[in-house]
This record gives C-alpha cells, sequence and structure tokens, in this order.
C-alpha cells in the first residue's frame, strides 16, 4: 500500500506537487494519470525517499520507507530517468542491486528471463535501445519480490508484445494482491488495466475514482420509425429526451433495459438500442484542460 | 532477506569490480608507481635522497591516479543515474557511502602495497651506484612501503569523498589535482614565515612524510603526517556525508 498524505513539493518558488493525498491499495492497479509536468514523477520519486517533501509524509506498506529494514521486499520501481551505469552489464546492473539485500544470482538470472532479457544479460547496459532499457528496469522492480510496484510510464519504448507483457504482469501482480501503480499520459492504455484512476494537473488532485465511475454514461442512443410515441412511454421523473434526428432519440435517465423492455410492452420497434459512453480520452482532458502547463499552441 | 552492512559492501564491490574504467585506472596507477620508480632509481641521486625515496618517486602520480579512479566512482553514480537506483534500494543512504569509501579504499591500498614493494624491489635491482642500498629489514622501509599503500588508499577514499561531494567527474578531479598538486605550488608563493608555518600540513607534504626515510623541520613524522592527512579525508567525508542525507537525489 502506498499512503501519499498531504504532500507538497516545491523546487525553489514554484510549487510542483500541491497538498496531494491519495492511497494505492493492495490487489488493485492504480493509474496515476496527469499531463506532461503534473508532478507524477515527482510524487513517485517522493515515495522513495530520492526527493523529499517539503511538507505531509509518504507511507509505504503503512511506515515510512527509509526505516524498512528490507525496502526492495517493500517496493520495486521503475523510474522516468534511467538509473543505471551505462558501462555495467545487466547482470552485473541488478546483482549490485541484489547483493545488498542478499538476493541470490538465481534470482537475478529469473527476473532477466522474466524481462526477456536473457539473451543480452552480458550486454553492456549502454548498448541497450530505450525498450530495452526500460525492460532492464522492471526487472530490478521486480528483483525483491515486492509487495508494492509502482513504475513511472512503463510502456514507454516498448513494441506491442512489450506492451502486452507489462499489461499481463502487471493485472497479474494486482491479481496476487499486491499493490501496483503505474502512471501515464495515455488515459486509453491506462484503463486497460487500471481499476482505480488517481488524476492530478498542476500538482493538485483532480480526480480521485475507478474507471467504470470516470467514464460516466452520457445516454441512451435510440434508432425508433415511432419516435413520438416512445417519448411518452417512457416519460418520467429525472428522464430527459432530446431529439437528434427524424428517427433518433438520446435518452438521459434511463438505462437501455428499462427504455427496451418499455418499447417491446408498447409493441413500438426499435433499430437501435446503443449506451453512449464518452470517449475516455475526452473525459480525461476536459477534467485536465484548465490544468495543462505545457500546450501546444494552435 | 534484508538489508545488511555486508551486504552493502559486496554491493559495492559487484559495481567496483564490474566497471572497466577500475581495472585501467588500477593498472595504471600501479604501472607509474613501478615505472617511476625504477626511473628515478637507476638515474637520480642527491645528498639527502634514500633508495626509498627514490622507488617511491612515482607515488605523487600515483596518488592523482588512484584519486580519480574514487572520483569516477563516486561521481559516476551521479552523471550515469544509477544513485537513483541506488539509494532507491538502500534508503537510508549513508551506508552507500561508507561501502563505497571502503571498497575503493581496501582496493587501493592491496594493490598500491603490492606496487610499492614491486617497485622497490624492481628499483634495488637497477639502483645507480650513487645510492646506498636498503634492505626491507632496515629502519622506516617496511613502515615507509605500508605508509605508501596507505596513503594512496586514503586518496581513493578522498576521491570517492569528492566525487559525491560534487557528483561531477570533471568537477571532482580539478578539485583533487587542486589539493594535491598545486596548493603545494601555491603556498611557495606566500611570504616565508607563513609558507614554512603551513607547508607540513598541506594534503600531499603531510601525507608524503610517510613514505619517507628523511624527516626534518619541514616535515611531519611519519605517523603524524599520515593521520593529518586522514584528517581532511574526514573532514571531506562529513561534508559529502551532510550532503548525501540532505538534498534530493
Ligand atoms: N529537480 C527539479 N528541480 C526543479 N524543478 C523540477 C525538478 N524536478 C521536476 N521539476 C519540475 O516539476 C514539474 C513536475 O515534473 P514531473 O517530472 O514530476 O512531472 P510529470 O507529471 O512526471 O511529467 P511528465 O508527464 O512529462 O513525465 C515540472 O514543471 C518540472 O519542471
Ligand atoms: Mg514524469
Amino acid at each position: 500500500m502506498i499512503q501519499i498524505r498531504e504532500v507538497t513539493k516545491r523546487y525553489g518558488a514554484k510549487t510542483v506537487v500541491d497538498r496531494l493525498s491519495f492511497t494505492a491499495k493492495p490487489g488493485q492497479v492504480t493509474g496515476f494519470l496527469g499531463p506532461n509536468g503534473a508532478g507524477k514523477s515527482t510524487t513517485m520519486r517522493m515515495v522513495v525517499g530520492l526527493d523529499a517533501p517539503s511538507s505531509g509524509d509518504v507511507l509505504v506498506n503503512g511506515k515510512p520507507y527509509a526505516s524498512s529494514k528490507a525496502p526492495l521486499r517493500e517496493i520495486g520501481v521503475l523510474l522516468e530517468a534511467k538509473a543505471a551505469h551505462p558501462g555495467r552489464t545487466a547482470v552485473s546492473h541488478l546483482l549490485s542491486l541484489a547483493r545488498t539485500h542478499g538476493i541470490p544470482r538465481s534470482r537475478v538470472d529469473e527476473v532477466l528471463g522474466l524481462a526477456g532479457l536473457s539473451a543480452v544479460a552480458h550486454k553492456r547496459v549502454g548498448a541497450f535501445s530505450l525498450g530495452m532499457g526500460q525492460r532492464l528496469g522492471i526487472a530490478a522492480a521486480l528483483l525483491g519480490d515486492p509487495a508494492v510496484v509502482m513504475l513511472d510510464e512503463p510502456v514507454n519504448g516498448l513494441d506491442p508484445e512489450g506492451v502486452l507483457w507489462v499489461r499481463k504482469l502487471l493485472t497479474g501482480l494486482a491479481a496476487e494482491g499486491r499493490t501496483v501503480m503505474l502512471s501515464s499520459h495515455l488515459m486509453s492504455e491506462v484503463s486497460l488495466i487500471a481499476d482505480h484512476l488517481v488524476i492530478v494537473g498542476r500538482g493538485r488532485l483532480l480526480a480521485d475514482t475507478t474507471v467504470a465511475d470516470f467514464v460516466a454514461a452520457e445516454g441512451v442512443r435510440v434508432v425508433t420509425p415511432a419516435p413520438d410515441a416512445l417519448r411518452t412511454t417512457i416519460a418520467g421523473p429525472g428522464v430527459t429526451v432530446t431529439s437528434t434526428g427524424a428517427e433518433e432519440l438520446l435518452v438521459a435517465g434511463a438505462s437501455a433495459r428499462v427504455i427496451g423492455l418499455a418499447a417491446a410492452a408498447r409493441g413500438i420497434p426499435l433499430f437501435e438500442l446503443t449506451p453512449q459512453n464518452a470517449s475516455l480520452e475526452e473525459a480525461f482532458m476536459d477534467l485536465t484542460r484548465d490544468a495543462v502547463e505545457y500546450e501546444a499552441s494552435r | 532477506m534484508k538489508i545488511t552492512p555486508g551486504g552493502v559492501v559486496a554491493a559495492e564491490w559487484t559495481k567496483f569490480s564490474s566497471l572497466r574504467s577500475t581495472w585501467i585506472t588500477t593498472g595504471i596507477s600501479v604501472f607509474l608507481l613501478i615505472a617511476f620508480g625504477m626511473i628515478a632509481s637507476a638515474s637520480f641521486s642527491g645528498d639527502n635522497l634514500t633508495s626509498i625515496d627514490l622507488a617511491l618517486s612515482g607515488s605523487a602520480l600515483a596518488a592523482l591516479s588512484v584519486g580519480v579512479l574514487g572520483a569516477l566512482l563516486g561521481a559516476g553514480e551521479y552523471t550515469t543515474g544509477m544513485i537513483r537506483a541506488t539509494l532507491a534500494t538502500v534508503p537510508r543512504r549513508l551506508p552507500v557511502l561508507w561501502s563505497k569509501s571502503l571498497v575503493a579504499g581496501s582496493a587501493a591500498f592491496v594493490t598500491m602495497t603490492a606496487g610499492a614493494f614491486a617497485a622497490f624491489v624492481a628499483g634495488s635491482a637497477v639502483l645507480n651506484a650513487e645510492i646506498g642500498a636498503l634492505d626491507l629489514g632496515d629502519d622506516g622501509v617496511l613502515r615507509a612501503l605500508l605508509g605508501a599503500g596507505l596513503y594512496l588508499g586514503l586518496v581513493a577514499v578522498l576521491g570517492v569523498a569528492l566525487g559525491m561531494l560534487v557528483r561531477s567527474s570533471a568537477g571532482a578531479i580539478a578539485i583533487l589535482a587542486g589539493l594535491l598538486l598545486i596548493v603545494p605550488g601555491l603556498a611557495a608563493l606566500l611570504p616565508d614565515s607563513i609558507s614554512e608555518a603551513i607547508t607540513p600540513y598541506l594534503p600531499s607534504n603531510a601525507g608524503s612524510a610517510v613514505m619517507t626515510l628523511t624527516h626534518s623541520d619541514a616535515t611531519l613524522a611519519p605517523w603524524t603526517g599520515l593521520a593529518v592527512f586522514a584528517g581532511y579525508v574526514v573532514v571531506t567525508l562529513a561534508a559529502t556525508a551532510y550532503r548525501l542525507k540532505t538534498t534530493d537525489a
């Protein structure tokens, strides 16, 4: 479990994380979303104590990370910036982390295999492609078989096979009861694996919700040759019906099931009955519109 | 499975030994020590020179080389980004500094002590006729050779501390070269009374006291000199520890 409690981080005069609070719970995948510069990477660095919060605190599995006797067992991280010496081989890099905790060489080989890096285990990290570097970072995160896995933009630079691998890996880890948190700018990517969504903009919490709730239903699109008859049939408190075409209605406040049953009871034919979801990406953009810091000029 | 002091030392040894630069700079240091020792033994003479002084005449350059080794090791953590993985793994941080210093210091001590003995043996073999030969059993000879290893080991630690303090290879090497080579030259420019008072205490002069058999008013006693040098190292380590503990990685 990761608990972020009223955390603020300032670099000089600039407040990068602003009284942020949320919890990433065991057994679920928490997606951490926000536009460029929202403070995601900064927050993740604070979780493992690389940056100290200006105020507030962060707990990993209920305690401050630095007090842990076996930090690699508590949490495995993949950070945004490169964190390996280019002159070392993949094996030496992982061994130099593993030895601190007395993790055996066999575990190093195991995570290299998991990450698909066995063939390049003895290659220097400096010669790795972006995606291979990313795989090495994920392998390092798994070394200590940690209760929490936290990855900063893990699919960045990965090929489709790699993206699929990360998705399966993370949902698998969460299914084992671990806490999984990953950051991304891409709502579509996160919505495929995350249960829980934390959305930030300019360091502030914008939403702490579930994927299902975030994608609020906009209504049901109905196509029928008798729109007026259907209107009267389903009219009621909380139900609004708008006409969007000669034979088309958009119904809000009633589910597709209710509409379909009502129409059947009156013998009104239906050609189409489709729940309309706001696109995830659109909902995300709406939410973060005011919080975008680095926007392309139009 | 948990973090242990021995584990952190083992990890630092893995980091140290898995870099090509480690082997190259160590090799260069040993080579400088032996080569300069032999050349000087074969060709130099003078009133106050003993065969030990000649055999160890490569120590100043070896110090620079061994210091560079330490500096690359320390600053390399920051220039490559490795420090983030290192500190996320050892969040209490200070064990990393102690272990890295211990590994670099011990490795330099062992290789440089061996190099000093080799330089003495090889130098004695080619010693020119003007200089009296010395034996390992003679007064101060063992102390000087072992002292050379200790001094060079401490220089490696100084390099590690400077590297992690300034977090840049070039910066750390410049400071190191300045401390060991340039500061004594600058001190000579001061008025005599001041210069004479401080010269023995300058880092490289204090450290060298342990490696020579001839001591005067202008040099510290052997172990006093080494202790003074160790003092500089400890102060630098303390500054590094403070910065490591209190600033963002
Ligand atoms: N060490 C630092 N010193 C000064 N400013 C910093 C530092 N680290 C980050 N920042 C600033 O903090 C802000 C947040 O950066 P951060 O990397 O946390 O954002 P992010 O959400 O991860 O963005 P992205 O999606 O682009 O990765 C940025 O404006 C950045 O310039
Ligand atoms: Mg980021």
